[in-house]
C-alpha cells in the first residue's frame, strides 16, 4: 500500500474537483457577473431595436434626470430613514426578547416560542399583504369594522392615507422580523460562559446589571457584524414589504416609495429604462462604498469584528 | 433556591414572550377565521377573529371553480421541485471543492462568490440580460433560474460546515482507499453533510414556494402563473372583480355569485397551509439554519 497519494492521482482529483465546480461557476458568472458588466446602461439611451451595446451613449444624463425629480429625494428619505428606524427597533426588540427566551426557566416553553415567532418570516410577502389587507380594507377589514368603532372613531381609507403608514409598515416589519433577529442574539447568547453569571449573582449582582455588564458586552461581536451587515443594505429596501402591503397605491407613494419600489415601476410599468438603470446603480454603488467604510472602522476599532 | 425577586421575573418574562406569540400568531388566526365566514357575516361585520355566522361556502366556490388554482398549485410544486433539487446540486457540487484545502485557487473562487453579496449589477441589467438576451420571459424556467438558483450565503455555509464539521482524517482515508472526489462526495460528504444539506433545502424549498418576483418580472402568461403570482394579481384586482368581467375570466373564474370577500382569504389559506403544516417538521432546521448564519466563520 503507497503511504501517500502518487502526484498523477493527487493532479488527476484536482481535476475532477474542478470540474466539478463548472456548472456552479457558470451560474454564478452568468446570473451575478455578467449584470455587473452590465452596469454601463446606465450611462446609455437603451433601444432595444438596436440592442444595448448600439444604444446611444448619454453620460450622465440619466442621473441628472433621476435627481431632478422630486421622486429622487422621496425614495432616498424613505429608503433611508425606514432602514434606520427598523434597524434600531430590530436590534433593540430583538436583543430584549432574545435575553428572555434565555432566561426562561421552562426551557420547552421557550423553544416553542421561538418557532412561533419565527414563522411570520417563512410566509410569502403575498400572504402577508391578504392578512394586512384583512386589518386594513376600507369595506371589510377588522380596524374600520371592529377596532376604530370600539374606541368610537371613524372608519379610515388606509390605502388612501399617509399617515399611518410609516407605523404600518414598521409593525409588519417587526412582525416579519423580530423572531429571526431574537434567535441570532440568542445563539450568541447561550454561548456566554455561564460561570461569569454565577459569580456575578453571588456578587450580589441584580438581572439588569447582568445584562447590561455581561450579556450586551459578551454578545458586542454579534450586534457589531449585524449593524455592519446593514450598512451594506442601507440603501436598499424590502421590495415586497413596500409594494405589496401598500398595494402600489398612488396615494400613499410618499411615503411607501423606495429605490427598489421606483426601479420596479420605472422599469416595467413607465418603461424609463435609463432612470430605473441609474437608481439601481446608485444603490449599488453606495451600499458597495457604505460597507468598506464601515469595514474599514470597525477594523480599525476591533479587527476581530470586521468582515474581511 | 428560588428568590422572590426572581419568581417575580419568570412571571414576568414568560407573561411578555407569551403575549407576543399570541399577537404574532394572531394574524394568522385571522386570515383562517376569514376564509370560513358567512359571506354575509362578512359584508355586516368585516373581517373577525369569531366570525357571527360559519360557512365553507368560499372553499365550495373554490372547489367548483378549481382549474385555475389547482394548475397554479401544480406549476408551484414542479417550479420548487425543479428549483430546489438544480439548487442543491450546484451548491453542494460548489461547495464541495472549496471545501478541500488542497486546491488550488479555492480562496479566490470563495472571495469572488462573497463579493456578489456585497457588489449586485442591479435589477434592470440582470432583467434585460434574462428577458432579452436569454429569451425566458413566459417559460417555466423563468420561475427557476433567475436568481433563485445560488444563494451564496447558503453557498458559504456549506462549504464552511464540509470544512470544519466533517473530519479530514475520513476523507484522506477514503483517498488512500482509491476513492476519487466524486466517491468522497457521495460516500463522506453527503451523508455526513445531512444536517447542513437538510437546513439548505428547507430555505430553498421555502424560497421557491414563496416567490412571487420572477413571476412578476418574467411572467404576464397566465397560464404560467403560479400559486403566489395568481393570489398577487386577484388581490390587485379585487376592485374590479365584480365589475370588469375581462380580469375575473382571466383569472378564470366566473362572475355571477362570487363570495369574493371571503374567497380571497380562503385562496390565501391554501397558498399558506402547505408551509404551516410542515412548520413543525422543519422548524428546528430552520432555527439552525438561522442561528449557523449567525456564527462568523
Amino acid at each position: 500500500m503507497p503511504e501517500k497519494l502518487n502526484k498523477r492521482s493527487i493532479k488527476k482529483n484536482h481535476l475532477v474537483l474542478y470540474l466539478l465546480m463548472v456548472p456552479g461557476l457558470l451560474y454564478i458568472l452568468v446570473n451575478n457577473y455578467l449584470p455587473m458588466a452590465g452596469v454601463f446602461i446606465a450611462f446609455k439611451k437603451i433601444n432595444y431595436a438596436l440592442g444595448i451595446f448600439k444604444s446611444q451613449w448619454v453620460g450622465f444624463r440619466n442621473f441628472k434626470f433621476l435627481f431632478a425629480t422630486p421622486d429622487a429625494w422621496i425614495i432616498t428619505r424613505n429608503t433611508v430613514v425606514y432602514n434606520v428606524v427598523f434597524l434600531i427597533m430590530e436590534t433593540v426588540f430583538g436583543i430584549a426578547v432574545a435575553i428572555m427566551l434565555a432566561d426562561m426557566r421552562n426551557q420547552r416553553l421557550a423553544r416553542f416560542s421561538q418557532s412561533a415567532l419565527i414563522l411570520p418570516d417563512l410566509i410569502s410577502m403575498v400572504i402577508c399583504s391578504y392578512i394586512a389587507f384583512a386589518f386594513l380594507s376600507q369595506e371589510n377589514g377588522m380596524l374600520n369594522n371592529t377596532i376604530l368603532p370600539f374606541f368610537g372613531l371613524q372608519p379610515v381609507s388606509w390605502y388612501a392615507e399617509k399617515g399611518p403608514w410609516p407605523v404600518i409598515l414598521s409593525v409588519v416589519y417587526l412582525w416579519l422580523n423580530i423572531g429571526t433577529t431574537a434567535i441570532i442574539y440568542l445563539s450568541s447568547i447561550v454561548g456566554i460562559n455561564k460561570a461569569l453569571y454565577e459569580s456575578a449573582e453571588l456578587d450580589g449582582a441584580t438581572r439588569w446589571q447582568q445584562i447590561t455588564r455581561i450579556t450586551i458586552p459578551c454578545i458586542k461581536p454579534t450586534i457589531v457584524t449585524m449593524l455592519l451587515l446593514s450598512t451594506g443594505t442601507l440603501f436598499y429596501s424590502n421590495f415586497g414589504l413596500f409594494y405589496l402591503i401598500p398595494q402600489n397605491s398612488g396615494m400613499i407613494h410618499d411615503v411607501t416609495a423606495t429605490y427598489d419600489t421606483y426601479v420596479y415601476n420605472a422599469l416595467m410599468k413607465s418603461n424609463n429604462i435609463g432612470m430605473a438603470a441609474a437608481a439601481g446603480l446608485f444603490q449599488s454603488v453606495v451600499g458597495f462604498i457604505l460597507v468598506l467604510i464601515a469595514n474599514k472602522i470597525t477594523a480599525k476599532v476591533d479587527e476581530d469584528n470586521a468582515l474581511f | 433556591m428560588i428568590t422572590k425577586q426572581e419568581r417575580r421575573y419568570q412571571h414576568g418574562i414568560t407573561a411578555t414572550i407569551m403575549i407576543l406569540v399570541v399577537l404574532t400568531l394572531s394574524p394568522f388566526v385571522l386570515l383562517l377565521m376569514s376564509s370560513i365566514s358567512s359571506e354575509s357575516s362578512l359584508i355586516r361585520n368585516g373581517y373577525q377573529f369569531w366570525p357571527q355566522t360559519f360557512s365553507l361556502d368560499a372553499y365550495k366556490y373554490i372547489l367548483r371553480n378549481s382549474d385555475t388554482i389547482l394548475k397554479a398549485y401544480g406549476l408551484t410544486i414542479a417550479t420548487t421541485a425543479v428549483g430546489t433539487l438544480m439548487s442543491l446540486f450546484l451548491t453542494i457540487t460548489l461547495a464541495y471543492p472549496l471545501s478541500r484545502k488542497s486546491l488550488k485557487g479555492r480562496n479566490v473562487i470563495t472571495f469572488l462568490i462573497f463579493f456578489t453579496m456585497l457588489f449586485h449589477g442591479g435589477v434592470v441589467p440582470s432583467y434585460i440580460l434574462w428577458a432579452r438576451y436569454l429569451r425566458i420571459k413566459n417559460t417555466f424556467w423563468a420561475l427557476v433560474l433567475p436568481n433563485l438558483l445560488i444563494n451564496p450565503f447558503h453557498l458559504i455555509l456549506m462549504k464552511n460546515y464540509f470544512e470544519h464539521s466533517i473530519p479530514n482524517e475520513i476523507m484522506e482515508a477514503a483517498e488512500l482507499d482509491g476513492a476519487g472526489p466524486v466517491g468522497i462526495l457521495s460516500y463522506v460528504v453527503l451523508p455526513m453533510g445531512k444536517p447542513i444539506i437538510a437546513t439548505v433545502a428547507m430555505f430553498t424549498i421555502l424560497t421557491y414556494w414563496n416567490d412571487w418576483t420572477n413571476a412578476l418580472y418574467f411572467v404576464s402568461d397566465s397560464k404560467l402563473w403560479s400559486l403566489q403570482i395568481l393570489l398577487q394579481n386577484i388581490l390587485n384586482n379585487v376592485q374590479f372583480l365584480s365589475k370588469n368581467s375581462q380580469v375575473t375570466s382571466q383569472i378564470g373564474m366566473s362572475v355571477t355569485n362570487i363570495p369574493s370577500v371571503s374567497v380571497r382569504m380562503a385562496i390565501a389559506v391554501l397558498g399558506v397551509l402547505p408551509i404551516l403544516i410542515l412548520f413543525p417538521f422543519f422548524q428546528k432546521y430552520i432555527v439552525k439554519g438561522i442561528s449557523l448564519g449567525a456564527v462568523k466563520e
